[in-house]
Parts: C-alpha cells; structure tokens; sequence
C-alpha cells in the first residue's frame, strides 16, 4: 500500500453479491433478517390466515349472493341478498320512487363537482369552487325540498340513506367553511371584544361531545324560537353539525393563516389595500390552500359523524341499514348490515383520505398551481 | 403611541380606534339582543309547556333503575344521584379506553415502524382500516354482530370453567378479600415507595461513581415479590368467588355488561388508530441524524432510545395523545346509541325525558365535557411550557 | 495520547481492504483499499455521490457494507454489536449538520457518553467536559442548549462533544458545509488546532486550504473508488488523473 496512487482504469460497475438481491435477497432483508425478525414473521403470517379466511370464507366463499328474499339465504356464510333486497331504500331513503331522478341528478352534478375540484389539472378552480359553495347548494336545494319550479314537494322526513348522509356532509362542509373562516380571522383579530368571543365560541363547541349538541339541537333549539314556529327535525340537526364543525375549521383555517409570512400582509399594506382587501386578496387565498389536506381531513371526520344523526332520529345511511335490522323478516342480518355500513364509509373516507395525502405531497414538493 | 393631537386626523368613520369601537359595539348589541330574543322566547316556551326552571329537580325521585352503578343507586335515588353514576359510568369507560386505547396505538405505532416488512404493513392496514369507519358503526358492529351473536348463558363459551362469555357479558370470578388481606396493598404501597426512593439513590450514586444501579430488574422484583410474599405470608386471605350456571344465570362472580364490552372495544380500537399514527410520526420527527450522532458516540441501542430518541419523540407525542385522550372521553358517549349507562345516556337521555329539564341537563352535561376539557388543557399547557426546547 | 500512539504506531490505525458496498443495485464503493496510519491527517474530496461521506460512514458503522475487511485500533469490525460499540469507542464523529441533541445542554451534551458508556462520575465527566469545551473555546456557553448557539458554535460544541471520549481517531463528514462563510473559520481553527496535536484524522472537505494547510495526503474519489491519492503539494500542483485536474479546476477555477 503506497501512500501516493493513481487509477487509470476505472472500476466497472458490478452487481451486489446475489444473497443481497433479488427476491430472496428482499426476504432476507424485510423479512428474515434477524432470527427474531423471522419469528416475528412467521407469527404473523399465521395470524393472517387465521384471521383472514375465516372472514373470506364468510363473506365471499360461502356467501349468498343472489335472491330477493330470505328464501335465499343458505346460512353458511354472509347473505348479502339483506343488502341488495333493500339497496334502493339504502341510496334513497323514503323519496318518493316518482321523484328519485331528482336525487340522481343531485348526485350526478356534485360528482361532476368534486371531479372538477379534485383533479389539480382543470382550470378555473376559484369560480368553480364558488359554485359549488353558492350555486350547488342553491340548486340542490330546489331539487331535492320542491315545493317550486313545478317539482312536487317532498317533506324532509321522507329523506334517507346515502342521499342523507351526503346532504348533511355536503351542507355541514358548505356550512362550516364560511363561518370557520371568519371566527379564525376573529381570533386573531387587534379587538379584544371580537377576539374573545372567537374564542369563546370555538373552545366551546370542541370541548363539548358532538352528541349533546345534537341533543341541543333537537330539545333545546325548539325553546329558543317562537312557539308558533315550525322547526325542521333535519334544518336543527343541520345548524348543530354546522356549529360545531365551524369551530374546528376555524383552528385548521387559523393553522393556515399562521404558516402565511408577515411580509405578505405588511406587502399588501405598502400597496394601500384595506383590511378586507388585504384578507380576500392576498392572505385568505394563500392560507386556505396551504389547509386543504386540513379541511380535507376535518370533512372526513364530519362526514363519519354524519351517522349520529342516528341518535336523534334521523334515516342517514347506517340508520336506515339499523332500521331493517328491525324488520322481522331480516332478524339476524346484523353481521352483514354493519359490514355493509362499515364498506360504504370505509371507501368514501380512504379514498378522501388518500387525495389528502396527494395533495399533501403536492404541496410538499412544489409543484402548485 | 402617537396621540391625535400630534397627527392630522380624518373624518371620524375613517379612524381605526372609532372603526374598531364601532365594531365591537355592533357586536355587544347583536348579542346582546339574541340573548333577550332566545330568552323571552324560551321562557315563553316553558310557560306554555308548564315546565318550571332550576335546578329544584334535582332533588326529586328519579324512578329508574340504572344496569350499571359504581355507587349504590335504586329508583329512590335522586336525580342528582342519576348523574354522579352517569359520570362514574362515563369515567368509567373512558378510563378502561384511555389506557387500553394508548397501549395498542403504541404498539402499533412501533410495529409500523419495524423493519419486518409484513408486520410494517399489518400496522400500517389496522390504521387504514378503523380509523376511516365511523366509531358509531364500530360500536354498533361490537355490540350487535359480535356481542349479541353470543350463545345464551346455558351455552357460554368457557375459559377453565371461570370465566364464562355469554349474550349477557363477560362473568368474572370475583375476589372477596378475608381478614388480614389489607396487607397486601400496604406491602405493594411499601414497595412502590422503596422503588422511588431506589431510583434517587441510584440517580446519585450514578453522579458520585459512575455506576447505576440496575434499577429495572431490583424495581420489578419488589413491586412483584414483596406484595406475593406478604400475600403468602399472611395465608392468602383471598377467596374467589366463581360464577356458577344456576338456572338460566350465572350466579357469583362480577358480570361486564356486553354494553361496556362493545363500547370499550370500539373506543380503544377506533382511538388506537389515531394513536398510532401519532406514536409513528412521533418517532420519526426525531431526525436519523440524532441517532447516528448517539451511534457514533458509541451509545448502546437501549440508551439511545432513552435518552436520545423518546424525550424528543414524547415533546411531539404527548400533546397529540392528550388530545385523542379527550376525544375519546367525548365519545363514549356514544354509549347511549347501545344503551351502555353513561353520563349522557342516563342523563341527558332517561332523565330528560321524564322531567323536560332540556336547558338545565344540556347545560350540565355539557359543563362536565368542558370541565374535564379544561382541566386536561391546562395540565397540557403546563407541560408544554416545562418542555418547550430552547431557541435563540 | 502521544503514549497511545507510540504503542500502535507500528500497525495502522485504520485498515480498509476490497470494500464494496451497494445500495439496492447501486454501487457506491468499489474496491477500497485504504490504510491510515496514527497520526496521519487525510483529506478525502470529490465531487458529490462519489461516496465519500458513505467511506468514512463505514468506519465506524453506520454504514454496513457487503464485502471486504475493515480494522480500526486493531479490531477488525464485524456485525458483533459489542465488536461495534467497541470501535465507536475509539473513533469521534463530526456531522455536516451538527446532530446535537436539541433537548440537553451543551454540557450534558459532552457528558452523555462519558455517562452512560465510560459509566464516569458526573463530576468527572462534567471536569473533562470543561476542559474540551475550554479548548474548542466555548466553555462560556456550556449551560446554554445548542438551539440558543450559532451554527459554528454548534459544531464546535460537537467537536467537543466527539473529543470528551477521548477518541484516537476523528472523522469530519462536511463539517463547514452547512455553516455560514464568516463561521467557518471559527471550526476550521479548532480543526487545525486539532491536527497540530496529533489527532489521527479523516475530513471529507471541500475546504483546500485546510488540505493544504494540514493534510499528509489527500484522497480523490469519484464513483465510488479512489482515483488519486497524493501529498498536498503534489495533488494540487501536479495531479495525474485527468478527473483530478478538472475536479480541481471546477472548485479552484474561480
């Protein structure tokens, strides 16, 4: 070994020695590569499948799958024919089956929404976006109550299913936005007076359980208005899901407000904008781009509570699917009902959930639009 | 502050001071007048209802029995008394969640980190799985498919003839202490109070030496063997009492209603999910390059772990896993949608249907949530100061 | 430490032999053959991904390779973590971004390892502490937290930190990369410092006057293998390799 050397040829690349490549080289370094990691490895494969296939055998294997009566249902496995004899009271709840193209139509727009907003690459985001805040809700609105446009009026009572459920999320979401942006400004207002109740208000609707405040919506509320006043079941569960959720987007959108530099606003003044210049133009813009995997969040969480409306008597989703449960006919189907249930919002909240994460990562890299 | 009198000033609406007073006047007055509305109407309400004000009620018979009370409670008992035992019931619960909730996220957590690929994915599936499934369809999937699924009591699923799992619930054997049991729970006092004392000793002894002593290994064998051997000692004054089929129940023994059950495997389950992913990115907001840099001073893996890896991991945990705490205090009580006792359910639920009491139970039922709120926010914020990492 | 030396000063401190280490089916190390002798001061530069900082990573394990033999003080290294911890005893590590622990003080962040692996007494430990921090001159900070220091205080309070287990051999992976220009020089004096006193070291640097300055040889490594190792003089006045003379040119050039 000499101190002093010179490489004329370089070495060529070579491959890794075989064990540590390679599909036994990937076992052998995720899997086994500690004999305790072996262990580990083993038990678990083992608990899979003793977990896994009885559940597989129940739901698919020996499952029933076609009928439209209890007849159907052989008793080995899941009798999924619970769901389908009763699918379209899941979707549609009581709406008159005259009127459901309503309903249809509703979804069909709200899908076409959600696309459009959801995939980074469509233009005009921020009209888009105000319709579906101020438009959509107007006509779906008018869709679904009637009463005009020579639509036949379809009282609340007769909602329910998934078309419930979606138009308490959507309205809760619709609902919560606006005010949460507000009380977040309010909170880190210079007036004492504002600040304070910002706070206030917002420490209290999360520090209190959900279901008291639907209680307070359905017992309390009535009290407060006149006693002549007709109060929706539905609209007093609506206000209550909307001031609650309001609180919490209000600490998302106040995250967001907080990540915006100083200089922005103070850059904004320099131009002579006023307070609400500066905060439609310049701040708000900013700061609830920065949240959206926050919001996005808070509406999966506000969209999984959507079921305990079920408490004060509401036919959302899993109640409906609880109420055939009931029915003497299906007695014993509870298995299949709540797995159904549990199916249904599982795939709605993943895959929010994953659009959360890309988003996330897209505002990580840098790449906005 | 420059006063005005230094300044040229513009017409009054222009002010900022004279904008803001402006502001928060309307404010007041807005609230100010909802508050008479909501209140003339209310009590409008109540005159028309024939439903008088107070709290007086509280001090009437409640009239119901109760499956589940911590303290003695009959139909006689008041309604104050109705909601000490919803509470105990709601704390109850939460208790059995919080620390069942917290040891599965953790382990959870750790196991999505492993370095055993499948394992890292059956955390990783177990996350995605419960936390995007609504808790009250958990519940009612526990309660409904799973607890209620189960054979009657003359057909219950035995472990060693003593424990017994039936569409009743779980039956326990009981313990009833005899004479002389009192010292058990002394020694283990006893024990715990050398352990901490052990623990100073070997702190110092480690400053003025160098060595530790091995506190783990001396703390467990006094905390386990001085209670056993004090137990053994005294001639186990204990006695079981074992369930036994008597009929068509069991009789003896302490049963868990399937209520409690259900509702505790789905809090604790439902809750752990978040924990986890909390525990994870916990542990990994800990750069690599801290343990490197332990590694690299030749710390051996334990004590990086404990003195380099968990402090910084817990600054970020702890405040998180406080608050999946109260998350899950608030929803236990969606115990009312099974029927499980609690606060909620007893109170805002049985009670308020049989007084009309709406304003009165709302109100302090939500007072309880915002209290225990309060209480656990404060103590967070303590602990927040005490930890806040020095920057310049 | 000059005893250290006299005792070992026949067998090399650091022998490396045919490393090769992969990264999946990268291959970053070829063929390394390296020895260092005690008190020999090595300057390893190249241009970045030629694996150097992953060179000296090896030495002290945190980095595992595949193939070949690495012995440091006479221990050969193996997967043994005991074996592992026993060669981390002897060799000091500074990080380009400093990796103090942020929730310790400058002084606890001397004593961990004095603590809790040579098992001192925390009034030795904290005495040892003192002194080293008095030498990289900073003693004054030492109940500070290093979030409360500057970026070349900080490293310096890492150099320390490295030095309190009295290590033979120091390895340097960037350390005025991350530091702003008018703080480099504050660590490359302790470095200096450092080298005059026999210190066994091996710096990954782009900081050529400190090769210059210090160096008994300085390494070239690009893709992954050692082009050219030479004297200062030599390798900056008459380097043999064409890579050599254009690496040189890009960061003397201007």
């Amino acid at each position: 070994m000499q101190p002093t050397s010179t490489r004329t040829e370089m070495i060529p690349e070579r491959r890794a020695p075989d064990m540590s490549r390679g599909a036994v080289g990937w076992l052998r370094a995720n899997l086994f590569n500690t004999p305790l990691n072996g262990a580990v490895t083993l038990v678990t494969v083992a608990l899979l499948a003793w977990l896994l296939w009885p559940a597989l055998q129940w739901a698919v294997i020996q499952a029933d799958w076609l009928g439209n009566s209890r007849e159907a249902c052989s008793g080995e496995g899941a009798c999924w024919v619970f769901i389908s004899a009763r699918f379209e009271t899941i979707i549609y709840g009581f709406y008159p089956e005259s009127e459901r193209w309503r309903v249809d139509l509703v979804f069909l727009l709200m899908a076409a929404l959600v696309a459009w907003l959801a995939i980074p690459r469509l233009p005009a985001k921020r009209w888009v976006g105000l319709f579906a805040l101020v438009g959509f809700p107007a006509i779906a609105f008018i869709l679904l109550v009637g009463g005009s446009f020579g639509l036949e009026h379809v009282p609340t009572r007769s909602w329910g299913g998934v078309m419930l459920t979606l138009t308490i999320a959507t309205v809760g979401i619709v609902g919560s936005l606006p005010i949460g942006v507000v009380l977040a400004l309010g909170r880190r207002s210079k007036m004492p007076l504002v600040r304070g109740f910002s706070v206030v208000f917002i420490e209290f609707w999360r520090g209190v359980p959900l279901i008291t405040v639907l209680f307070m919506a359905s017992v309390m509320l009535p009290l407060f208005v006149p006693t002549q006043v007709e109060f929706d079941k539905l609209l007093r569960a609506l206000v209550g899901i909307m001031l609650f959720w309001s609180a919490y987007m209000a600490e998302v959108v106040r995250g967001g407000l907080q990540a915006i530099p100083r200089g922005q606003e103070e850059a904004a003044k320099a131009l002579g904008m006023g307070y609400w210049q500066r905060t439609a133009l310049i701040v708000l813009p900013q700061a609830l781009k920065l949240v959206i995997p926050g919001i996005v969040n808070t509406f999966i969480a506000l969209f999984k509570d959507t079921s305990l409306v079920l408490i004060i008597g509401l036919f959302d989703l899993l109640a409906i699917i609880r109420a055939g449960l009931t029915d003497s006919e299906w007695l014993g189907f509870a298995s299949e009902g709540y797995v159904f249930a549990a199916l249904m919002f599982w795939v709605f909240c993943f895959s929010m959930s994953r659009y959360s994460q890309y988003i996330e990562r897209r505002l990580h890299t840098g790449h906005r639009n | 502050m420059l006063r005005s009198s230094s300044r040229e000033r513009g017409p009054l609406w222009r002010d900022p001071t004279f904008r803001a007073l402006l502001v928060q006047g309307l404010l007041l007055l807005a609230l100010g007048v909802l508050i008479v509305v909501v209140v003339s109407n209310t009590m409008a309400n109540l005159e028309a209802r024939g439903i008088t004000t107070g709290f007086g009620f509280l001090q009437d018979r409640a009239g119901f029995t109760i499956p589940q009370t911590l303290i003695d409670y009959s139909g006689d008992s008041t309604y104050a008394r109705t909601f000490v035992v919803g509470l105990l019931n709601t704390l109850l619960v939460s208790a059995l969640g919080v620390v069942a909730a917290t040891l599965i996220g953790f382990l959870v957590g750790i196991a999505r980190l492993s370095p055993n690929w499948l394992l890292a994915r059956l955390a990783a599936a177990y996350v995605e799985i419960f936390r995007n499934i609504p808790l009250l369809v958990q519940i009612l999937f526990w309660y409904f498919a799973v607890l209620q699924a189960l054979p009657s009591p003359r057909n219950s699923h035995s472990l060693f003839e003593t424990v017994f799992l039936n569409v009743r619930g779980v039956v326990l054997p009981d313990p009833q202490p005899l004479e002389g049991f009192a010292a058990t729970p002394w020694a283990l006092l006893l024990a715990v109070l050398i352990t901490w004392w052990l623990v100073r000793f070997s702190r110092r002894r480690q400053a003025g030496t160098g060595r530790p002593l091995p506190v783990f290994k001396l703390g467990a064998l006094l905390l386990i063997g001085l209670p056993l051997v004090t137990f053994l000692v005294t001639g186990m004054p204990l006695e079981w009492s074992i369930p036994a089929l008597k009929g068509f129940n069991f009789q003896g023994g302490v049963t868990v209603l399937p209520e409690l059950m259900a509702l505790w495997l789905a809090l604790s389950i439902y809750t752990a999910s978040f924990i986890a992913e909390i525990v994870r990115s916990g542990i990994q907001s800990v750069p690599q390059g801290q343990v490197e840099a332990a590694k690299a001073l030749s710390l051996p893996g334990g004590i990086i772990l404990r003195k380099v890896v968990i402090p910084q991991a817990m600054r970020v945990i702890i405040p998180q896993l406080t608050s999946q705490h109260l998350n899950l205090i608030k929803n236990s009580s969606l115990a009312t949608a099974i029927g499980y006792p609690d606060l909620v359910a007893v109170f805002s639920g049985t009670a308020l249907n049989q007084t009309g009491q709406a304003i009165e139970i709302v109100a302090m039922t939500m007072a309880v949530y915002l209290l225990i709120n309060l209480v656990v926010s404060a103590l967070m914020n303590l602990y927040n100061a005490r930890t806040l990492l020095k920057e310049r | 430490m000059n005893q250290a030396n006299a005792a070992q000063a026949d067998s090399p401190m650091i022998e490396i032999a045919g490393l090769n280490k992969w990264y999946g089916d990268f291959h970053v190390l070829r063929d390394i053959d390296l020895t260092v002798a005690s008190g020999e001061r090595i300057v390893i530069c190249g241009p970045s991904g030629s694996g150097k900082s992953t060179l000296i990573r090896c030495i002290n394990h945190l980095e595992e390779h595949q193939e070949g033999r690495i012995v440091v003080n006479g221990v050969p290294m193996t997967r043994d973590v005991k074996r592992i911890e026993q060669i981390r005893r002897h060799v000091g590590m500074v990080f380009q971004h400093f990796n103090l622990f942020p929730h310790l003080s400058v002084l606890d962040n001397c004593c961990i390892s004095q603590t809790w692996v040579q098992k001192k007494p925390r009034a030795d430990a904290q005495r040892t502490a003192k002194e080293i921090l008095e030498r990289v001159q900073i003693a004054d900070q030492a109940h500070k937290y290093p979030g409360q220091l500057s970026g070349g205080q900080q490293q310096r309070v890492a150099i320390a930190r490295a030095l309190c287990m009295q290590p033979e051999v120091m390895l340097f992976d960037e350390p005025t990369s991350a530091l702003d220009p008018e703080m480099i020089k504050e660590v490359l004096d302790v470095m200096v410092e450092l080298a005059r006193e026999g210190m066994t070291m091996l710096c990954v640097t782009h900081e050529m006057g400190f090769a210059k300055t210090v160096a008994d040889r300085v390494i070239f490594m690009d893709q992954g293998q050692i082009i050219e190792q030479a004297p200062p003089e030599r390798f900056f006045n008459h380097p043999q390799s064409e890579r050599t003379q254009l690496f040189l040119s890009q960061i003397l050039g201007h």
